[in-house]
C-alpha cells in the first residue's frame, strides 16, 4: 500500500505536490513528523527559491537523522523536485558558496544559457539517456514545467535525462532508490501526473 | 526545445472575471473559478490571475447569472490550484512579504507586482531575495506620451514620469525574474502588439519578457514571437468569447511553425 510523505519546510510548491499525489488519488500527508516519516513508502521533498535559503530551513526543520536512515537503510524510495533536486548535492553556488545534504556527489552551478533569458521558465523537453521506470508510456509528451536558473553537475552513471536550454543540463537523476527532477511534475499537467504515478507505482 | 508560452490573463474585479478595455471600462464576465477550469482543459502552458478590484468589496449581491458570488480572492486562488496542475501567476494588491507568502501557501507559483514597484522599487529585491527570482513577475503598464513610452500607475489611473526601458532594466537589477509588458494604449482594441515597445524591452533585458495588450487575432501572438524576442505572449479578452480559444490558437502557432507545445486537449476530471 503506497504512503506518501511530503516534507515540509515552507517552500511555496508544497501544496501544489499536495494537490496533484492526493488528486491522483493516494494516501498522502505533508508532515516532519518521525512517525510519518518512518510508515511511509515514498518521501517527496519538494522545492523552489534560492539554494542556500532552502539548506536553511531543511537543516532546521526536517529531521534529517531519521530521514536518512529511511532513505539509507530502509531503502524508501525518494524524489526530489526543483531545490528539491539540487539540495541533495554537496555543494551549491547560489549568491555565495552553502553546503547540500551530499547525498549524491555532485555541485549545482548557473545554467550556461549564452544570450537566452535566465531564469530558464517554461516547457521544455526530456531528453532521454538512461532508461528509468519514471518516464514509462509518457508517450510523444515528453516536455515538462521548468523555472530555475542553477542545475546540478554530476557523474554521468547518475543522469536519466538532459534538457537543453543553450546547453545540455541534467533534467533528472537516479541513484539507487534517490530520484531526482529539476522541473516540475506538480505544474506540468498530464505528462506531470504521469511521471507521479509512475514514481509511485516503483516499489 | 524551449517552447514559447501562450498565457491567458483573467481580470478579476470585486470577485467577478471581467473584460478590459483601455484599463477602464469593465464588462462582467461571469464566475472565474468555472472560467479558470475551462481554460485548464484547453491545455493552457500557464495562467496570470490578477485581482484589479479598488477595494476589498466583493460583491456578493449580484446573482443574475444564477449563482451565487462568495468568494475572496484568497479562496479563489486556492480553488483554482486544485484542479489546474499548470503554474499560476497571481497579482494584485501586494503590499508586504506576507501577501506574497499567503497566496504562495494557496497554491500560487508565481507573484506579479505592479503599484508596490512604482513607490517602493526596493521592495522588488527585497521580495525575490526571500522568496527567489523565479517567483517574482515585475508587470509594468505603458502609455505613450509625446512619442515617449512611460510607465502608466493604473491604481491612481494617471502617468507616471518613469522611463519604461530605465524601468524595467531597474526591476532586473533587483532580482526580478520576468517582466509582464502591458501596452495600456492597445488593451482592449484588438489591433495587435504594440511591436516597437517588446522590442525595446525584451532587446535590453535579460529575464524573461511576457508580451500583452492588443490581441485580437490568433495571428497578432505570432507577430510577436516571429518579430520580437519575447518569451512569452499573453492576452486577455480573446480568450474568453471562443470555446476552446486557448487551443485553436495554439493550433494556430503550432501550425504555423511557432515553438509552441502541441495543442492538446486535457481532461480535468
Amino acid at each position: 500500500m503506497v504512503k506518501v510523505c511530503i516534507l515540509d519546510y515552507g517552500s511555496g510548491n508544497v501544496r501544489s505536490v499536495y494537490n496533484l499525489v492526493s488528486f491522483l488519488g493516494y494516501d498522502v500527508i505533508v508532515s516532519n513528523e518521525r512517525i510519518e516519516i518512518e510508515s511511509a513508502t515514498h518521501i517527496i521533498l519538494p522545492g523552489v527559491g534560492s539554494f542556500g535559503a532552502a539548506m536553511g530551513k531543511i537543516t532546521t526543520q526536517i529531521p534529517l537523522k531519521v530521514l536518512k536512515f529511511e532513505v539509507f537503510n530502509n531503502k524508501k524510495l525518494f524524489l526530489g523536485i526543483c531545490v528539491g533536486m539540487q539540495v541533495l548535492m554537496e555543494k551549491g553556488y547560489e549568491h555565495g558558496e552553502h553546503d547540500g545534504l551530499g547525498w549524491i556527489p555532485g555541485t549545482v552551478e548557473k545554467l550556461q544559457v549564452e544570450n537566452l533569458p535566465l531564469p530558464h521558465i517554461g516547457w521544455n523537453d526530456i531528453i532521454i539517456k538512461q532508461d528509468s521506470d519514471l518516464f514509462t508510456d509518457l508517450g510523444d509528451i515528453k516536455d515538462f514545467y521548468f523555472v530555475h536558473s542553477y542545475a546540478i553537475k554530476t557523474d554521468d552513471s547518475y543522469i536519466l535525462t538532459e534538457t537543453n536550454y543553450g546547453s545540455n543540463f541534467y533534467s533528472s537523476i537516479k541513484k539507487d532508490n534517490i530520484y531526482a527532477v529539476q522541473f516540475h511534475p506538480e505544474k506540468s499537467q498530464k505528462a506531470g501526473q504521469k511521471l507521479i504515478q509512475n514514481f509511485l507505482a516503483i516499489s | 526545445m524551449k517552447k514559447h508560452r501562450l498565457i491567458p490573463i483573467l481580470l478579476l474585479k470585486n470577485g467577478w472575471l471581467v473584460q478590459s478595455k483601455e484599463f477602464s471600462r469593465h464588462q462582467n464576465l461571469g464566475n472565474p473559478t468555472t472560467a479558470v477550469q475551462r481554460i485548464s482543459e484547453w491545455g493552457s502552458d500557464e495562467l496570470i490571475y490578477l485581482d484589479i478590484s479598488k477595494n476589498e468589496e466583493y460583491d456578493i449581491r449580484r446573482n443574475d447569472q444564477n449563482y451565487p458570488n462568495r468568494q475572496s480572492f484568497l479562496e479563489i486562488i486556492e480553488d483554482v490550484s486544485k484542479v489546474t496542475f499548470m503554474p499560476i501567476t497571481v497579482g494584485g494588491k501586494i503590499e508586504k512579504l506576507e501577501d506574497i507568502e499567503k497566496r504562495l501557501k494557496l497554491g500560487a507559483d508565481k507573484i506579479s507586482i505592479n503599484t508596490k514597484s512604482l513607490n517602493d522599487i526596493g521592495f522588488i529585491e527585497k521580495s525575490s531575495r526571500e522568496f527567489g527570482s523565479q517567483c517574482i513577475v515585475v508587470s509594468v503598464d505603458v502609455k505613450i506620451s509625446d512619442n515617449n513610452y512611460f510607465v502608466y500607475d493604473h491604481r491612481h489611473s494617471c502617468l507616471t514620469k518613469l522611463n519604461v526601458l530605465n524601468f524595467s532594466k531597474e526591476v532586473e537589477n533587483m532580482g526580478a525574474g520576468e517582466i509582464l509588458l502591458n501596452s495600456v494604449d492597445r488593451d482592449g482594441l484588438g489591433s495587435g502588439y504594440d511591436i516597437k515597445l517588446l522590442n525595446l524591452i525584451a532587446n535590453h533585458v535579460k529575464i524573461p519578457v511576457i508580451a500583452c495588450g492588443g490581441v485580437g487575432e490568433w495571428h497578432h501572438f505570432q507577430e510577436a514571437l516571429e518579430n520580437t524576442k519575447v518569451d512569452a505572449v499573453a492576452a486577455a479578452n480573446i480568450f474568453h468569447f471562443r470555446d476552446q480559444s486557448v487551443y485553436l490558437a495554439k493550433k494556430y502557432l503550432y501550425e504555423t511553425n511557432m515553438q509552441v507545445r502541441k495543442p492538446d486537449l486535457l481532461s480535468i476530471n
